[in-house]
């Protein structure tokens, strides 16, 4: 840590964190706002996996044990908008609140106030969405997808709750993504060009601007749904004009960006923790960031092969099934680049690393079934089945979910000043690894045997992958509390931390003292080609 | 703490340090608020016009005009058209077509007869929703007379035989050798008494060329 | 290839005598080779013998075109997984701080990262060219021998023989014939727990058979695996499939889209048969089919009326209704001590004939014969503790039908 720094430091000490409840209702600290996000999102995802481990239960063996089919539809349905809408953009949000400033040399978010506002909407939103649970007629049940006309004319009543919810969360994501780009764009320290940023700022400034575009798609197609159902309008139904396959293109409009928004600051994480503990530059960084870019741009042009089944003229399908191809290139791009920045390094394994190496391996094997999910002739086979479920857990779980922890681990020494124990941080690992893969693995086996997915019950051949898929969502999901238990004593009791924490790590934050002080990067530092990232 | 950001911006040392103009930036979004606003409404007109340019969804066009004397068959080839009939879920209706199917040439005038009757004891609005496979049959299906071109109110018990008429152009791609025409019927009562109580006329017996025929 | 090729200045056999040196270290060389020979053996073996493992080849040209290519694919796929983490293990087994490894400093090539853009490409158009050829033949709807209308219902199939001479004479309902017993683990699960149903789709084989799929209320999808056709049932939308099925027998599939409470409970069975047998099936049942209009002109006994009346109710109304009739309330309301069981009959007979409007009690005029509809109304009056002590002959749904005529 340098001494200007320091100073610093020293000069905010008198307005550090308010006391009580009150700093937190009322914090504009990029710090502290980052902080709740990622408990926010930490609880959600506990009550999305709640979720999972019901519908998990049920799906053990043949036949309804626990639940109802129609309960079991509330519970696909939230499991799904809780972990995208509440778990990973929220989690991938509060480290963008952490780290963006730190990273690029700024003092804080560029607008604080906002920044505050768009976490406070989110409680807000999931109650909203979660209460629908406890009312007459049960919550959502029509798959996160909410395919028109099942969520319209055939929805229980508390689906405007659950439009107002979306919408909120729309609010939410877009004020964040206003905020981060302001920030990247205007706050940078001096010396921190552009193409000096660390990939980690690259890709959430990429993911932000896809959420600003397509987040009010999303909120347009809740606001049609909610025109429909109350207002006589018909937009999604044939009688009045309307057509419900418009539903599905405006939604994957939204979601197949949407899939990107998930993984592209899953991209910047592992590009910055895998130089890091190879002791090697990132490989190809140039690469990695038209690579990036040119993801962003193609997600906007794929969105019907999610619709390959829904019946499309010969030249659309043929179009979709091309483009959705060419996504593997720059993906394929950033596989190699990673490997080659493992290449002839000096590696050492921590449990961020771990976690790293995981990702890139099982978010491949995601991309795999994914590349055979692009060629229409065999998505017909594919389509609605598990192997799309463990085609898309594969990109999440082990993909974006694997990025964040490993965050959470590589950054926590400078977020809490506290050491990880590695040997508690490595049994999570491989807890989570071995969990992860007993559960998503065989579920590409009951998907090609023709098992449907959203199904709470199935016919017999497809009892023993179900089995084992359940019993891996179990250790894998208690798991997850261990790594709440792992966290929880870094915070209390872990081993003080240097401000460098790992001997390979480079860029701005770990310039700082660790833990990070309440204001940093007050007095921009000097920033070079060599301590950028 | 809210940081002044030109101090921490001197990575565009190039930029002017001037007081920002709220009043155009304020213009501006507003000008964006708008367009963005109006784009949403042309949505569904472009959406419908791509749906007729690209034959996606079978979509049929609307009324097609033609001249009798210069229709001229094409006796080299014969056309299977098979019609569907539905009722939506709800919609109590009896509705079906007098042939399952015909066979026609290309540009051949052929004339079909549809069923419907409403053996409710309410005066019903319907409205008939076409939909054609293969796609590329689509545009050159031409109908010049169609029941789906407008709403259909029946009495209670009311029986009707709606004609359609149509001419397959000569034009058809040599690959199609056999069309599907699917009807299927909605119940808009409440949607036509509600449309029909904005133009604050008596619902429900609804002039059927006061209403603008939907789907064209 | 791209990350062992990464290494060309010094060339494969460097590499291989570096391998060779650390992984007599370690044992890092024979464990990675093991690991992935392993791997592959594995696979091998779980997609050459089993048949649960897999896509099924199926019974179809085309089911057996797309077999192929998820296979070519699937091969591909598992060549460059090789490659990918062959090299990503091999460069954790040698490429340690432990070892006293130095880090390289190199950290771009242009030539490299043009190579691992061009080879992708290449590979992708070479996948791209069979897929295309598969889809295309896909699409290659006309000269069908015959067509069949199916449509998707809130949880059942409808089947509708469009015939040659073009009258749709023959249609029927193909419900789930799985009892609810063996659901809730009261019996023990048969053969085929929740793949059978009570009237299959029957078709010949070697015909050319054209479906036209579309849906009566919400969403459904219609796949039968084996033939390699999926297609959603959209209401409104018609939707077209073909398939020339090769080898007679019945295939099993299962709705695929996301339609509501029982989506998993609305199974597919095709039954396919010699063309002479498919002949004469069809042949019987339109004699059938005739002999069926003049039920209607009959009287039951109290008897036949429960018998046949509980046969449609679990039919048709048991997935809602359940089959104690005590209902899911309140989106289903029981039926048991319900003013309009037990209120006339008239009243009654309508609510099945046209549905209630604004709930999800669907219309069943179209899709019962008068005898159904009226031995399922004397049913439900009369069971569970429901007395209404009158009877219910089709002759009343026939009047009650004219009257609103």
């Amino acid at each position: 840590m340098s001494a200007v720094i320091d100073a610093h430091h020293d000069d905010h000490d008198h307005h550090g964190p308010a006391k009580g409840i009150a700093r937190w209702l009322f914090t504009t600290n990029h710090k502290d706002i980052g902080t709740l996000y990622l408990w926010f999102s930490f609880i959600m995802f506990l009550i999305g996996g709640t979720m999972a481990l019901i519908i998990r239960a049920e799906l053990f063996q043949p036949g309804l044990q626990f639940v109802e089919p129609e309960f079991f539809n509330q519970m696909t349905t939230n499991h799904g908008l809780i972990m995208v809408f509440g778990a990973i953009m929220p989690a991938f949000v509060g480290l963008a609140n952490w780290l963006v400033p730190m990273m690029v040399g700024a003092p804080d978010m560029a607008l604080p106030r906002m920044n505050n506002l768009s976490f406070w909407i989110l409680p807000f939103a999931f109650s909203m969405l979660l209460m629908t649970l406890f009312m007459e007629g049960g919550g959502p049940n029509f798959g996160w997808t909410f395919y028109a006309p099942l969520s319209t004319t055939y929805a229980p009543d508390t689906v405007t709750f659950f439009i107002f919810g979306v919408h909120m969360m729309g609010a939410s994501s877009i004020m964040g993504s206003i905020n981060i780009i302001a920030t990247i764009l205007n706050m940078r320290a001096p010396g921190m060009t552009y193409m000096r940023m660390p990939l980690f700022v690259w890709t959430w400034l990429i993911t932000a601007y896809l959420l600003i575009a397509v987040m009010p798609v999303l909120a347009g197609a809740v606001t049609m749904m909610l025109f429909d159902i109350h207002f006589g309008t018909s937009f999604f139904s044939a009688a009045g004009g309307g057509d419900p396959v418009m539903f599905q293109h405006i939604f994957w409009f939204f979601g197949h960006p949407e899939v990107y928004i998930m993984i592209l600051p899953a991209f910047g994480i592992v590009s910055a923790i895998i130089p890091t503990f190879a002791r090697k530059r990132l490989f190809g960084y140039d690469s990695m960031v038209y690579a990036t870019a040119s993801i962003a741009f193609l997600s906007f042009i794929v969105w019907a092969h999610h619709m390959f089944t829904v019946g499309m003229p010969l030249a659309g399908q043929l179009f979709f099934m091309y483009s959705t191809m060419l996504i593997a290139v720059p993906t394929g791009v950033k596989v190699f680049n990673w490997v080659a920045t493992m290449w002839k390094g000096s590696m050492t394994f921590e449990t961020p690393m771990l976690f790293a190496i995981a990702f890139v391996i099982l978010f491949t094997m995601g991309g795999f079934s994914g590349l055979m999910l692009a060629i229409t002739p065999a998505d017909y086979q594919y389509h609605d089945t598990y192997f799309v479920v463990a085609h898309f857990h594969y990109v999440l779980v082990p993909g974006a979910l694997f990025s964040i922890i490993a965050a959470v681990y590589y950054w926590l020494p400078k977020w809490c000043g506290r050491m990880v124990d590695e040997r508690l941080g490595k049994t999570h690992f491989w807890l989570s690894f071995i969990g992860v893969n007993v559960t998503f693995f065989p579920q590409h086996f009951s998907g090609l045997a023709g098992m449907p997915r959203r199904i709470p019950d199935y016919a017999l051949a497809f009892a023993d992958f179900n089995m084992v898929s359940s019993i891996g969502a179990f250790i894998f999901g208690f798991s997850q509390v261990f790594f709440m238990y792992v966290v929880i004593k870094t915070i209390r009791s872990g081993r003080p931390a240097t401000a460098r924490v790992w001997e390979g790590a480079t860029g701005l934050e770990w310039e700082l003292p660790s833990p990070a002080p309440y204001h940093s990067f007050s007095t921009p530092p000097k920033v070079t080609a060599e301590n950028a990232h | 703490m809210t940081h002044n950001s030109q101090s921490s911006q001197p990575s565009q040392p190039s930029q002017p340090t001037q007081q920002p103009q709220h009043g155009r930036t304020v213009l501006r979004l507003a000008g964006i608020v708008v367009g963005m606003f109006a784009f949403g409404f042309a949505l569904v007109p472009l959406y419908d016009l791509l749906c007729e340019v690209t034959g996606l969804n079978g979509k049929t066009g609307g009324p097609y005009e033609y001249d009798a004397a210069a229709l001229q068959p094409d006796r080299s080839r014969l056309i299977k058209v098979n019609f569907i009939t539905n009722t939506n879920e709800g919609m109590p209706w009896e509705f079906r077509s007098e042939k399952g199917g015909v066979r026609v040439h290309p540009g051949e005038l052929k004339s079909v007869n549809f069923v419907v009757r409403n053996p409710t004891d309410r005066v019903m609005v319907a409205q008939a929703v076409p939909s054609l496979v293969p796609f590329s049959a689509t545009k050159f299906f031409h109908k010049t007379e169609c029941f789906c071109f407008e709403r259909q109110e029946l009495q209670p018990g009311e029986e009707m035989i709606m004609p359609m008429r149509f001419i397959v152009g000569r034009e058809l791609p040599k690959t199609v050798q056999s069309i599907a025409l699917s009807y299927s019927l909605y119940d808009i009562t409440d949607m036509a008494r509600i449309e029909s109580a904005e133009e604050q006329r008596p619902g429900p017996n609804l002039d059927s060329d006061s209403v603008e025929p939907i789907n064209g | 290839m791209q990350p062992v090729t990464h290494n060309r200045r010094g060339g494969l056999r460097r590499l291989f005598r570096t391998g060779i040196r650390s992984g007599a270290r370690v044992g890092g060389r024979t464990v990675a080779a093991r690991f992935l020979t392993g791997i592959v053996a594995l696979l091998a073996t779980a997609f050459a013998y089993g048949d649960d493992l897999n896509m099924p080849v199926g019974v179809t040209d085309i089911s057996r075109q797309v077999y192929d290519l998820h296979m070519l694919i699937f091969w591909i796929c598992v060549a460059i997984g090789v490659v990918v983490f062959g090299a990503i293990i091999w460069s954790v087994l040698n490429h340690r701080k432990s070892f006293g490894v130095e880090p390289a400093t190199w950290h771009e090539s242009t030539r490299l990262e043009l190579a691992w853009t061009i080879i992708p490409t290449v590979i992708l158009i070479v996948m791209a060219i069979p897929a295309t050829r598969v889809l295309i033949a896909m699409y290659d709807t006309g000269g069908e021998d015959m067509v069949v209308e199916v449509r998707g219902y809130q949880w059942k199939w409808e089947y509708k023989y469009l015939d040659d001479d073009m009258n749709t004479s023959l249609r029927f309902m193909s419900n789930l014939a799985t009892p609810k017993d063996e659901t809730y683990g009261k019996s023990a699960k048969g053969e085929h727990y929740l793949l059978e149903v009570d009237e299959p789709l029957r078709i010949p084989i070697n015909r050319k058979v054209r479906f036209l799929v579309t849906a009566n209320d919400v969403i459904h999808a219609w796949w039968v695996p084996d033939f390699g056709i999926k297609r959603d049932a959209i209401p409104g939308i018609i939707n077209e499939l073909w398939a020339i099925v090769e080898e007679p027998g019945v295939y099993r599939g299962q709705c695929t889209e996301l339609c509501g409470k029982d989506h998993g409970f609305m199974p597919i069975v095709v039954h396919a048969m010699e063309e002479a047998e498919y002949d004469a099936w069809y042949a019987e049942q339109q004699q059938q089919y005739l002999a069926l209009q003049t039920m209607k002109d009959k009287t039951f006994t109290h008897e036949e009326l429960m018998a046949n009346g509980e046969a449609v109710y679990s039919k048709y109304c048991a997935s809602c209704h359940m089959a104690n009739g005590q209902g899911v309330p309140p989106v289903f309301p029981a039926l048991v001590g319900s003013e309009v069981v037990l209120g006339p009959k008239a009243g009654h007979i309508d609510v099945i004939l046209n549905g209630r409007q604004g709930t999800a009690m669907q219309a069943f005029g179209s899709q019962l014969r008068e005898d159904e509809i009226a031995a399922v109304v004397h049913y439900k009056r009369h069971a569970w503790g429901n007395d209404t002590g009158d009877v219910t002959q089709p002759a009343d749904v026939v009047a009650l039908k004219s009257k609103e005529g």
